[in-house]
């Protein structure tokens, strides 16, 4: 399908974790409507701070909901920590490559898993070494620089 | 729902050419090949052939063949018209006024003369996507050389008071051109009644190939040459002429005159049934542009909640093809240009969708993109995630 490899195609066609988990641990929102993207993650640790579940919604193009789908698949089985080290080269290197105008939908999923984990350890009052130049705040930011678009 | 099919939805982009018009072009390559500059009969016959087309294409929009000169398209009867003209009249003034919703073959011409030193008014539009004709009058300045309006938005079809916009500018003296590309075929054009002095065409979207158009220039409006050459088309636009993609274009437009009934009653039939059908069976749906003054196969369609791009790669995976102005991300891409002067709110313009329908496009298609609409949006409603309200 034009500019997206077989395996972008697979995960915005089918995407894998779509929802919301009830009791989640930790719930993060990355992204504004606005900028064309947002995403919903909810993730679900257990005692030995490992993820067990993961779910997404996200609004967005092909890209964005491929790299949701697959940050999911991703983080599943992973302690809070290894999943804090996922960075968005990461999520483009397992979708075998994202075309260079869409790099930024794979920022929203490595955004989001942060996001998410930020919720769990401010409920738990957790601190986690990944999360040290975490700010909670950036996509407001950025939405504020997308509001106004060109003439 | 039905078999997946083929439906192209996208006839503004471009329409195949006819069967018809590939055959009248086909000899033109071959055993007709000559220069039509040259005298011998081979090169006479193209001529000919040429002559024939322009007088095709003059009768189209009532106006002389003399009055017809081909170009590659309307990207270059457009930069043609309003560059020319802007170097031309620049010691009478340097004013332009157009408005924020014309194709970037126009805009982007505009702004290579701001970078002259040109100072060109954008006029805006309003929610229907129409420019409001007080404010062209109080944008004129003594020092106003071109007004430039087009006659049909590519986007969401919204069509231009032209006439009216061609009695200001006589009264005030000042040249007008505009880009007609989507109008041709699918509204009536008559440049006496208009009162343009330039219009631009273009061959492939009324069924003609690709790479040939047209700009009428009005007999007593000298519009300065601008490809330097030879002394082709009456020695204002030099370089070998694209014979076989003249012949064809002149073929297009005499289908476009003969059909032109048929075309419009058709193409609206399944454009109406097409939005009514949208807008009742899919929750959170908006029909941007006018509905009064519109392209007859034009639907611009806002589906709340979800994301353009997405939509196009499911409706594409079903094998329907149709487009958007709108952009994954903005970091990248602007929302569209057009939806944005008409007021809508940009999250809104990232969920907007064109569908343009053509001659060969049947109800049948319809119904299966309707269908196939119906099961994507309530796919990506369950996916997105802003909160859906579909009560
Ligand atoms: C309104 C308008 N103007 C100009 C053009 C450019 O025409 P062409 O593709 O022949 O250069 C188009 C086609 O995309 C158009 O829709």
């Amino acid at each position: 399908m034009g500019m997206y490899n077989d395996k972008v195609v697979e995960h915005f066609m089918h995407p894998h974790n779509v929802g919301e988990i009830d009791g989640a641990s930790g719930v993060g929102v990355y992204g504004s409507p606005v900028c064309g993207d947002m995403m919903q993650m909810s993730i679900k640790v257990n005692d030995e701070g490992v993820i067990t579940d993961a779910k997404f919604k996200t609004y967005g193009c092909g890209s964005a909901i491929a790299s949701s789908s697959i940050a999911t698949d991703m983080i599943i089985g992973k302690t809070c920590e290894e999943a804090l080290k996922i960075t968005n080269e990461d999520v483009i290197k397992e979708l075998g490559g994202l075309p260079s105008v869409k790099i930024h939908c794979s920022i929203l999923s490595e955004q989001s898993i942060k996001a998410a984990i930020y919720d769990y350890a401010q409920k738990n009052g957790l601190e986690f070494e990944g999360l040290k130049d975490f700010d909670p705040n950036a996509d407001e930011d950025e939405a504020e620089s997308c509001e106004v678009p060109e003439a | 729902m039905s078999e997946k099919r083929n439906v192209y939805l996208d006839y503004s982009a471009t329409t195949p050419t006819k069967p018809e018009v590939v055959e009248t072009m086909i000899p033109y390559f071959t055993e007709k090949f000559g220069n039509p500059s040259a005298i011998y009969t081979i090169g006479a016959n193209a001529k000919d052939a040429i002559d024939d087309a322009r007088a095709k294409i003059a009768e189209l929009i009532n106006a002389d063949p003399r009055e017809i000169i081909f170009t590659s398209g309307g990207t270059e009867s457009d930069n043609w018209a309003i560059i020319g003209t802007a170097r031309k009249l620049q010691k009478k003034g340097k004013h332009i006024i157009t408005t924020k919703i014309e194709h970037h073959a126009v805009l982007h011409s505009c702004a290579e003369l701001e970078k002259e030193g040109f100072d060109v008014t954008y006029l805006n539009v309003d929610h229907d996507g129409i420019v409001d004709l007080d404010e062209l009058k109080a944008a004129i300045r003594p020092d106003t050389i071109l007004i430039t309006v087009m006659m049909v938005n590519n986007e969401m079809g919204a069509v231009q008071p032209i006439a009216e916009i061609g009695k200001i500018a006589k009264e005030h003296n000042i040249v007008f051109h505009s880009d007609t590309v989507q109008a041709l075929g699918n509204v009536p054009i008559d440049v006496k009644e208009l009162g343009v002095d330039m219009i631009s065409m273009s061959s492939h979207k009324i069924y003609g190939p690709k790479g040939i158009g047209a700009i009428y220039i009005r007999r007593g409006y000298n519009l300065p040459e601008y490809i330097y050459g030879g002394a082709q088309e009456n020695k204002k636009r030099a370089g070998t002429e694209n014979v076989p993609g003249i012949v064809g274009f002149g073929k297009a437009a005499e289908l476009a005159r003969i059909n032109f009934d048929a075309h419009v009653k058709h193409v609206s039939e399944l454009r109406d049934h097409f939005v009514k059908r949208v807008l009742a069976e899919i929750p959170h749906t908006y029909y941007n542009g006018s509905r009064e003054h519109r392209h007859p196969g034009n639907a611009n369609i806002t589906f709340e909640y979800v994301e353009g791009e997405s939509i196009l790669l499911y409706l594409d995976a079903k094998g329907i093809s149709t487009s958007s102005g709108s952009a994954c991300s903005s970091k990248s891409l602007q929302p569209s240009h057009v939806l944005t002067a008409m007021g809508i709110p940009v999250v809104l313009i990232h969920g907007s969708i064109r569908f343009t329908f053509g001659d060969p496009t049947t109800m049948e298609d319809v119904d299966y993109a309707v269908d196939s609409l119906k099961e994507i949006i309530a796919r990506l409603r369950e996916i997105t995630s802003m909160n859906v309200d579909l009560s």
